[in-house]
């Protein structure tokens, strides 16, 4: 199931859609299906389900600590597809967040299979530029899945119109320049960033890196077509330790706000 | 400065199916930017001058080319050391410094940024900054810190701050990943002054060119001291800047047998080892599709060596071409065989080598026994005083333990 249909409802309603993050397996295989599943309930329109690395040089401290935690605790690439199954039955379009070398490990054409197979909607490649992603394109093609390349503020117009143009579902445009982290204030390159974005493609385009709260949400959702947030997440799982449900909760109420935040703009 | 075309790397820095660029979009640029400037000022007689005059009024090359003799009788075969441990700061690395500082000049940046495994790369950049007047930050995994203490001083002295990084293994790896999330954040000013022939195009390439001056050289000495080329021409290899300095010059030789030499720890039949040709899958790491020592999800695996330079799970792609199509070999020496070359050297030739450079000399001393007569030429890339502290943990020394001392002034014949 392609993002495009979580696009088409929050367009339909005058909004940004808002993408929540968490890595499989953190804290473990079950408890971050509970945690997605929870985010789902009170209101993200996409999930991007991290697949844990063990050189994540995208990563800020705070996700690189759930990482390492899921990857102590055991975690595969198998246990990511399971993952992906569950939260995908929910009727939310799902979509992986990976480094490339684990797909490159696992088989690009077999992680496709797999990938449609537990109802994935696509990839989301932090390390991964469309100049050497033929295999991937070829695979996600085939199997019907959404290819979410990045931009960056650095990108020249040359580069976002051809990375633009291999991207199916939404354009991922990273905020600032730097990894992965919630930041206290939002982004200034962000709104360029787009506005370049937009004239090279009618895809949506989503906003990601440092947004942690409804008010800077509601900040991004003004100019953008989607608000992804990560480490806010994870940092709020972090917080509440082996309190589960205590987790669970926190995880909630950050959904609620960024909910209400993409629907104020 | 050519390179044979056929040595590679193509448009898009791929060395046959290894090297490439997967990083973040947000480098993609500043790596664009670079090829440019490095291309264009490898095409510019005036920095090719100043670099060149740079390497020799500072960093003292051309290294020697030393005949070793009392080893060559103990062996069998002819064995020449290119001196690299004569440079300036102590190894090669200081040639692919002032090449890349002298490019952040031009490049009009002010600070550089790298990641040291030994030291020895982090005090050569520190040299360089110190020197062409950049701010400096190193990147270095606390492991790394504490075996090579001496180093992180030496850093310090000469300006640099010295960071040392607590994450993943905590060895030349993770201050990789911590250097290029710092260079995400800081590129419009700052360089990352890669310290080995991997990672992401242009950087094999790059340093390979600012180190190919050890093979350059390395080929007319040995020509003009012997009247032939050697037989076999050896290096150790962690990423590899060393040993593609010097096999560049070899590549169109066909004659010449070309051998790397990778760290093979504990040996390579146990998990504690960096022989990531050897023992190690095609995958991608620090930006280069190349050979990884991965698990079966393709998870990096920690890798061993008693030296921090060669303790590292990837290798330089054109390593990796290299292998794949045979024109280079690659095989382990572990750490005992290593350390055992180290003091052989010492005690044979009053020369105290780096480790990583023990690892290519054992190598050579093994090839030597099958190759009576032949001529060897070994890099030394380095010499050995930072690593003093593992030697005398390695073998005990440090405690003067003389049967009967001397100066005791209870002792009538003190």
């Amino acid at each position: 199931m392609s993002t495009a249909r979580a696009f088409e409802k929050t367009r339909a309603e005058g909004r940004a859609a808002l993408v929540g993050y968490l890595p499989a397996g953190f804290p473990d295989v079950p408890g971050a299906i509970d945690a997605l599943k929870a985010m789902v309930d009170a209101g993200c329109d996409i999930i991007e389900v991290g697949l844990p690395y063990s050189d994540p040089v995208m990563d800020g401290p705070t996700i690189q600590a759930a990482a390492l935690q899921a990857l102590q605790g055991g975690v595969r690439t198998t246990d990511v597809l399971r993952t992906v199954e569950a939260v995908a039955a929910t009727g939310v379009p799902t979509v992986v967040m990976t480094y490339w070398n684990p797909i490159d490990r696992y088989g690009v054409e077999r992680f496709a299979t797999d990938l449609a197979n537990a109802g994935g909607a696509g990839l989301i490649t932090p390390d991964l530029i469309p100049d050497e992603g033929a295999d991937w394109i070829a695979a996600a093609d085939a199997h019907d899945l959404d290819k979410i390349f990045l931009v960056a503020p650095s990108s020249t117009d040359v580069r976002i119109a051809m990375t633009t143009a291999a991207c199916r579902g939404f354009v991922y445009a990273t905020a600032v320049m730097g990894v992965t982290g919630a930041r206290t204030t939002t982004s200034q390159l962000a709104g360029p960033l787009v506005a370049r974005t937009r004239a090279a493609t009618d895809l949506p385009v989503g906003v990601g890196l440092g947004v942690s709260n409804g008010e800077q949400a509601a900040e991004v959702a003004a100019y953008a077509d989607a608000v992804i947030v990560g480490s806010a997440f994870v940092r709020a799982l972090l917080d509440a330790g082996t309190d589960r449900a205590a987790g669970l909760k926190a995880l909630g109420e950050l959904t609620r706000d960024l909910a209400e935040g993409v629907r104020r703009a | 400065m050519s390179n044979s075309a056929d040595n590679g790397p193509d448009e898009l820095g791929r060395f046959g199916q290894f090297g490439g660029r997967y990083m973040p979009e947000a480098l993609i640029t500043a790596l664009d930017e670079l090829t440019e400037a490095w291309q264009g000022a490898m095409a510019d007689d005036a920095f090719v001058a100043e670099f060149n005059r740079l390497l020799v009024e500072y960093a003292g090359v051309p290294s020697l080319l030393y005949d070793a003799t009392k080893l060559s009788e103990q062996y069998g075969a002819r064995i020449l050391l290119k001196r690299e441990d004569l440079n300036h700061t102590g190894a090669h690395k200081i040639r692919n410094v002032l090449g890349q500082a002298l490019l952040t000049k031009r490049m009009g940046k002010t600070r550089l940024i790298a990641e040291t495994g030994a030291g020895q790369h982090g005090v050569a950049t520190a040299t360089a900054a110190a020197y062409l007047g950049l701010d400096c930050t190193v990147y270095m995994g606390e492991v790394d810190t504490e075996r090579q203490a001496l180093n992180v001083a030496r850093m310090q002295l000469l300006g640099a701050e010295v960071i040392p990084v607590l994450s993943g293994s905590r060895t030349l790896k993770d201050a990789i990943n911590e250097a290029i999330r710092d260079w995400v954040a800081s590129v419009d000013h700052t360089a990352y002054c890669f310290g080995t022939a991997a990672g992401p195009h242009p950087f094999p390439a790059m340093v390979r060119d600012f180190c190919r001056g050890i093979g350059d050289e390395a080929r007319a000495q040995c020509l003009s001291l012997t009247g032939a080329l050697p037989d076999v021409v050896t290096a150790c290899v962690g990423g590899g800047s060393n040993a593609i300095g010097l096999f560049t010059a070899f590549l169109d030789d066909p004659d010449v047998r070309i051998v790397g030499f990778e760290a093979g720890g504990d040996g390579v039949d146990t998990a504690r080892h960096a022989a990531t040709i050897w023992a190690g899958d095609v995958g991608v790491l620090h930006g280069a599709r190349t050979y990884v020592l991965q698990d079966e999800d393709g998870q990096t695996i920690e890798s061993h060596s008693i030296s921090a330079g060669l303790d590292y799970p990837g290798v330089g792609p054109q390593h990796a071409h290299l292998a794949a199509t045979g024109r280079a070999e690659y095989h382990p020496v572990t750490d005992a065989e290593a350390m055992e070359a180290m003091a052989l050297l010492a005690r044979t030739e009053g020369i105290i080598p780096a480790i990583e450079s023990a690892h290519a000399l054992a190598g050579s001393l093994r090839l030597a026994k099958e190759l009576p007569g032949k001529t060897i030429l070994v890099n030394l890339s380095g010499r050995g005083d930072k690593d003093m502290g593992t030697a005398i943990e390695w073998f005990g020394l440090g405690k003067a333990t003389a049967a009967e001392p001397v100066g005791n002034p209870d002792r009538s014949d003190a």
